[in-house]
């Protein structure tokens, strides 16, 4: 806990001028008003009885009062602001870097990570770090300014009475942090439980069409409710132990303030000749400082909730921070034009260690090469890219590019040599034309247009309400082949000397298919391409087919030699005709 | 916002009770400068150890019992603010569920998870400071009020005087910063949606090698959030110091005629201390009512968003007669037009068929020609615009939807399937399903053999979204899936894409053997549907042909090019 509370402390060093200003800011306006209470006391010093009022001396310390009161609300305001730009800073430091190491994260962790959980890290978690930051940071300050500043009052006053109050402190203290480890559990198991309702509802309601049609509501109710119960029970927990602290302290503080007056009133009286002299006025300004050295404990222990909140969502966050980046590589070579030349050398790789996938794989695509990729479902295809794009790491063996371990280039550098194009669609929030120029953000109007045109999406397109402005998401009622269309157009405005097109168009009618052709074939010539298809018409015309099953190749050739054979991958081909074949 | 009001009903015990313990508490805390007063009047002036004694006893009984109504009252406030919130955030998600395809379209996934889980918590958070605060403070002003009245009427004038001014500030704040909290939750929902996507197209980002981009998009977008964040804040930053101020001005005033009063004997100088102190004390209550009225400033915000869901009603209403299966006609639409909200072109135009029942419906078009949409008016995601969709031998709208969805299996174009196991994701039609039903389904959804070969069988646990599968695994298990739930009518809304030829050819043999199941079957490849008792031409949302392969063949132009198109090779 400490530590994490250091770490996020290290976050304010941009920020150390507005830290030190806030710093100073709080100690003026605190100390300001800590001369409040003495200055009351003057005051009411000064008004002894009936025709014993100093009226002179009555009006000289108000004056210095009413100064003194409009100074220090000057100061706390500043302070409130510099604290504001030093949290809110903070946050979005954190928040920046938190979704720029997502960036850097492996596929594979994005892999693993439920989407709702990784989100709340990303929003609410972050949101109560700040509140906890912004309440802990000032009143915390405040707080320990406010104690210092009465104790140095109180000992100018009287020491014998402050040594009182003194020691019946660390009664307070010794009860804020029994609860707070009583608590810290309970928030713990808290945040858990919050992480867990975001992703069930991010996952539920992400697919509400899903849940509809199997007319599933009343279950998914059932583990919500489930989940939300655990929750609820967990948060009551929490709070009303969190909430302890505060009338626990204020009780002790009730304790201190009755032993300052009884011994301040048994001075007066000289009951307790040990206490010294003692006016009615200091008793006075003294209870008050009893008040006022206590509240800020209170105060704390209520911060020291907020904190511990805060502590533990930032665990998380930091846990994001520190799971292992894809390694550096910034001493890796930038590979600037390939050839295209790609050889796989008994290349090894299991998603899982007990169960091989890929064993002993080799392979070679000489540049220009159309290598198309078949086999049925499962037996791997998907993986081979996967690792000839570096989204995972192989196992054993190497991958050669223009003869040169791909282990040895900047992973940037080796992705952005493939154009790629993936079953599963992905369209972000944004114009038609953001989303076509995805790849190349300079892209004129004209050159996405012709990419649109170039894949026959143009018509489509056209037709949305704003044309290619029409803000479009994922959900926003593009059907799945149009939006895989939207995808191939994005590869059509960049210029990559490989192509990667993975089932790139399963979800694209066969006309549309066989009108945009002639865009692959123009993109393709020249260009080494690894086609996963199951059409197999996609597949034809390759130059190099390998035949795939349960992760290794068991047959390769081009189509002719392959039918010719009338092994795994005749009987593939002629499956497709046998529907038809029933009929025709 | 009424609304949420009701949710609180039943806490009307702890509300009341909650904050009345509070009230104790802090009548008990107002007679402690009573008594101390008295000290000083009394027992100094007096000189006696045993009355300065007694009293300061008193003070700690005081303290003990505002201690015991204190802790009752947090208990209570927990209880309570915890109790609503859970049945809100149940009472949210079930709302959701009624809400059709329609309403979610225009809400987005993110906003409706963020208001579920963060909003919520904000509004709840706001009753539990309401408990726990809100009798508190106005109860310390107004007593301390009437203490200073009875004190000296005179001088309670000057705090008369300024209380309207706080109150000014107050409601100021308030009224500027609402609006601006509820701008900075939609930015945040912002930066949600687009983390999700982030997420979702991790592979393309990559492949485009724009994690630079995409991290700057981001610091953008956290950066807006930052100055509007700061902008509320140097409005809310000024509400404590100016109370602070005000509060302090109006003590010097009353010192100043306090002591003009002590001069000519209206008060002593213990009632002087004491007025002080009460005033002090309304000082202290006015700066946490005002704390108190920030936190319930973003309560309210975030309660309203709530609210506005809450208040989304479902554009579509249910209806409470169960589907016949039995009878021989299963699907009728005739002259149906539909068009998505928002959206410029009809999606459907005039579109009519009839499907008896245990036949095959073959849907094939373009890209885009709207056979989703047809899919989707079938099992009822929206409601036809124009003309009448009767599902066995009914309007589709008299039916009770989760009836009817007991009756549909639809399997739908993404292949999505759900955190839990595969026996669990198949038990998603029918939750009591046997363990020989789901082997039956995955049987013919031809997943059966690689499901065996997994090192768990059903009991595999998959990720979110079945990530560890690959494309045609999923989608042959979301196939399983519907037909686990042995529905009447089994919807495949392209869900064959990613299966190879084999395995779709062998699927499709299974199916022809389910005599009684109506199937609507829609796919590019015209051999998946040419068996299809019935086969629909869609272009462009307009039905060009319909018939059986071999009728449109001969007479439909734009079926025969796609067939050609896949039996020139």
């Amino acid at each position: 806990m400490k530590h994490t509370i250091f770490r996020i402390l290290r976050y304010t060093k941009p920020y150390w001028a507005h830290l030190v200003l806030a710093l100073f800011c709080t100690l003026i306006g605190v100390l300001l008003s800590l001369f409040v209470p003495i200055l009351i006391g003057e005051a009411v010093d000064l008004a002894l009885g009936v025709g014993e009022v100093d009226f002179a001396g009555l009006g000289q310390v108000l004056v210095k009062l009413a100064a003194f009161v409009v100074v220090s609300g000057v100061f706390q305001w500043m302070a409130g602001l510099f604290v504001n730009r030093l949290a809110f800073g903070v946050v979005r430091e954190l928040r920046t870097e938190l979704t720029e190491k997502l960036g850097k994260m492996p596929i594979s962790y994005i892999d693993g990570h439920a989407r709702g959980d990784i989100m709340a890290r990303v929003v609410p978690d972050i949101e109560i770090l700040s509140d906890g930051l912004l309440q802990g940071f000032a009143q915390l300050f405040t707080g320990v300014v406010t104690i210092g500043g009465t104790l140095y009052f109180m000992l100018t006053r009287n020491v014998r009475i402050t040594v009182i109050v003194v020691l019946m402190t660390p009664l307070s203290l010794l009860l804020a942090a029994k609860l707070t480890t009583l608590s810290h559990s309970t928030f713990q198991k808290q945040t858990q439980l919050r992480g867990d309702i975001g992703a069930l509802t991010e996952e539920l309601v992400g697919n509400q069409r899903i849940v509809k049609v199997f007319a599933y509501e009343k279950r998914a109710e059932e583990r919500f409710s489930e989940v939300n119960a655990a929750l609820g029970e967990a948060g009551r927990k929490a709070t009303f132990y969190s909430s302890l602290s505060n009338p626990s302290t204020r009780f002790v503080n009730g304790l201190i303030y009755a032993a300052v007056g009884t011994v301040g009133a048994l001075g007066a009286i000289g009951v307790l000749p040990w206490v010294g002299v003692m006016s009615i006025g200091m008793l006075a300004s003294f209870l008050s400082y009893a008040n006022q050295y206590t509240k800020p404990f209170n105060e704390i222990s209520g911060v020291i909730t907020e904190l511990q909140n805060a502590v533990t969502c930032a665990q998380r966050v930091f846990a994001v921070l520190d799971a292992p980046p894809e390694p550096d590589d910034s001493h890796c070579l930038m590979l600037t034009d390939s050839k295209g030349h790609i050889a796989l050398r008994d290349v090894s790789f299991s998603y899982v260690p007990e169960k091989p996938l890929i064993r002993h794989f080799s392979m070679e695509a000489k540049p220009g090469q159309r290598i198309a990729i078949v086999g049925p479902t499962g037996c791997g295809k998907s993986t081979i890219i996967n690792l000839l794009l570096r989204f995972y790491e192989i196992g054993g063996g190497e991958i050669l590019l223009d003869g040169r371990s791909t282990r040895e280039l900047t992973r940037d550098s080796l992705r952005s040599q493939f154009g790629m194009v993936l079953q599963e669609t992905w369209i972000f929030t944004g114009t038609v034309a953001e989303n076509i120029a995805y790849g190349k953000p300079d892209a004129t109007p004209e050159e996405i247009e012709q990419a649109a045109r170039a894949v026959h999406a143009h018509g489509f397109i056209k037709r949305l309400p704003e044309g290619y402005q029409t803000v479009i998401s994922e959900n926003s009622g593009l059907s799945q082949g149009q939006k895989q269309l939207l995808c191939i157009a994005r590869i059509m405005l960049t210029d990559p000397p490989m192509l990667i097109l993975d089932e790139a168009t399963s979800s694209i009618d066969l006309r549309t298919e066989h009108r945009i052709q002639r865009a692959f074939e123009k993109l393709m010539r020249g260009r080494t391409s690894f086609i996963i298809a199951h059409r197999l018409s996609t597949i034809r015309s390759a130059d190099h087919i390998l035949v795939m099953r349960d992760g290794s190749i068991i047959e390769q050739g081009d189509h002719a030699s392959l039918i010719a054979k009338n092994g795994f991958y005749a009987e593939l081909y002629n499956s497709q005709f046998a529907g038809s074949g029933e009929t025709a | 916002m009424q609304k949420l009001f009701r949710f609180l009903k039943p806490y009307r015990r702890e509300l009341i009770i909650g904050p009345l313990f509070k009230l104790l508490e802090a009548i008990f805390e107002l007679i402690v400068p009573v008594v101390m007063a008295k000290i000083i009047d009394n027992g100094i002036a007096r000189q006696d150890s045993g009355y300065i004694l007694r009293h300061c006893g008193l003070i700690v009984l005081l303290g003990i019992c505002g201690l015991c109504f204190a802790l009752t009252c947090q208990y209570l406030a927990a209880k309570c603010a915890f109790g609503y919130g859970t049945t809100l955030r149940k009472e949210l998600y079930c709302h959701i569920n009624t809400l059709s395809c329609t309403e979610l379209d225009r809400l987005g996934t993110s906003t409706l998870v963020n208001r579920i889980t963060n909003d919520v918590t904000a509004s709840l958070s706001g009753v539990n400071m309401f408990i726990r605060l809100a009798s508190r403070a106005p109860f310390l002003i107004i007593g301390a009020i009437v203490m200073v009245l009875i004190i000296d009427w005179r001088l309670s004038l000057i705090f008369l005087a300024i209380a309207p001014i706080v109150a000014f500030l107050l409601w100021f704040v308030m009224h500027k910063t609402i609006p601006m909290y509820g701008a900075n939750q939609k930015r945040l929902d912002g930066i949600a949606r687009r983390t999700g996507e982030t997420l979702d197209g991790m592979r393309v980002i990559r492949a485009f090698s724009r994690q630079k981009e995409e991290a700057k998009r981001f610091a953008d977008d956290c950066a807006d959030l930052e100055q509007a964040m700061l902008a509320v804040g140097r409005i809310s930053a000024v509400l404590n110091p100016l109370t602070f101020v005000v509060m302090n001005l109006g003590i010097v005033a009353v010192l100043w005629f306090g002591g003009v009063h002590v001069n000519t004997g209206l008060l002593s100088q213990g009632d002087l201390t004491a007025f002080a102190n009460y005033m002090t004390q309304i000082l202290l209550a006015m700066v946490a009512l005002a704390n108190l009225i920030q936190i319930l400033t973003k309560a309210q915000a975030s309660s309203l968003r709530v609210a506005e869901v809450l208040e989304t009603p479902g554009s579509m209403q249910d209806g409470t007669e169960l589907p016949d299966t039995d009878g021989s006609e299963a699907i009728a639409f005739s002259h149906v037009n539909f068009t998505y909200q928002g959206a410029g072109d009809t999606a459907l135009s005039d579109i009519s068929f009839t499907l008896q029942k245990g036949q095959t419906l073959g849907i094939i078009g373009g890209t885009g020609s709207g056979k989703s949409t047809l899919a989707s008016l079938i099992y009822r995601a929206y409601d036809a615009a124009e003309g009448e969709i009767r599902l066995f031998g009914k309007d589709i709208r008299t039916y009770s939807l989760d009836a009817l969805h007991h009756c549909i299996g639809t399997v739908p174009q993404k292949a999505v399937l759900f955190t839990g196991t595969i026996a669990e994701n198949l038990r998603w039609a029918d939750a009591d399903a046997t363990e020989d039903d789901l082997q039956w389904a995955l049987e013919i959804a031809q997943a059966a053999d690689f499901v065996a070969a997994l090192p768990y069988q059903m009991q595999t646990h998959l990720v979110q979204g079945g990530r560890n599968l690959s494309g045609g695994q999923k989608q042959r298990l979301t196939i399983a899936r519907a037909l686990a739930g042995k529905p009447a009518m089994l919807i495949l809304d392209d869900s064959m894409s990613a299966l190879d030829y084999a395995t779709d050819a062998a699927l499709r043999k299974a199916l022809a053997a389910c005599r009684d199941m109506t199937k609507v079957i829609i796919s590019q490849r015209a051999t998946s549907i040419a068996d299809a008792d019935l086969i629909l031409v869609l272009e462009d949302g307009v039905c060009v042909g319909q018939g059986t392969h071999t009728e449109l063949l001969e007479r439909c132009t734009v079926y025969k090019e796609i067939y050609d198109s896949q039996m020139q090779q």
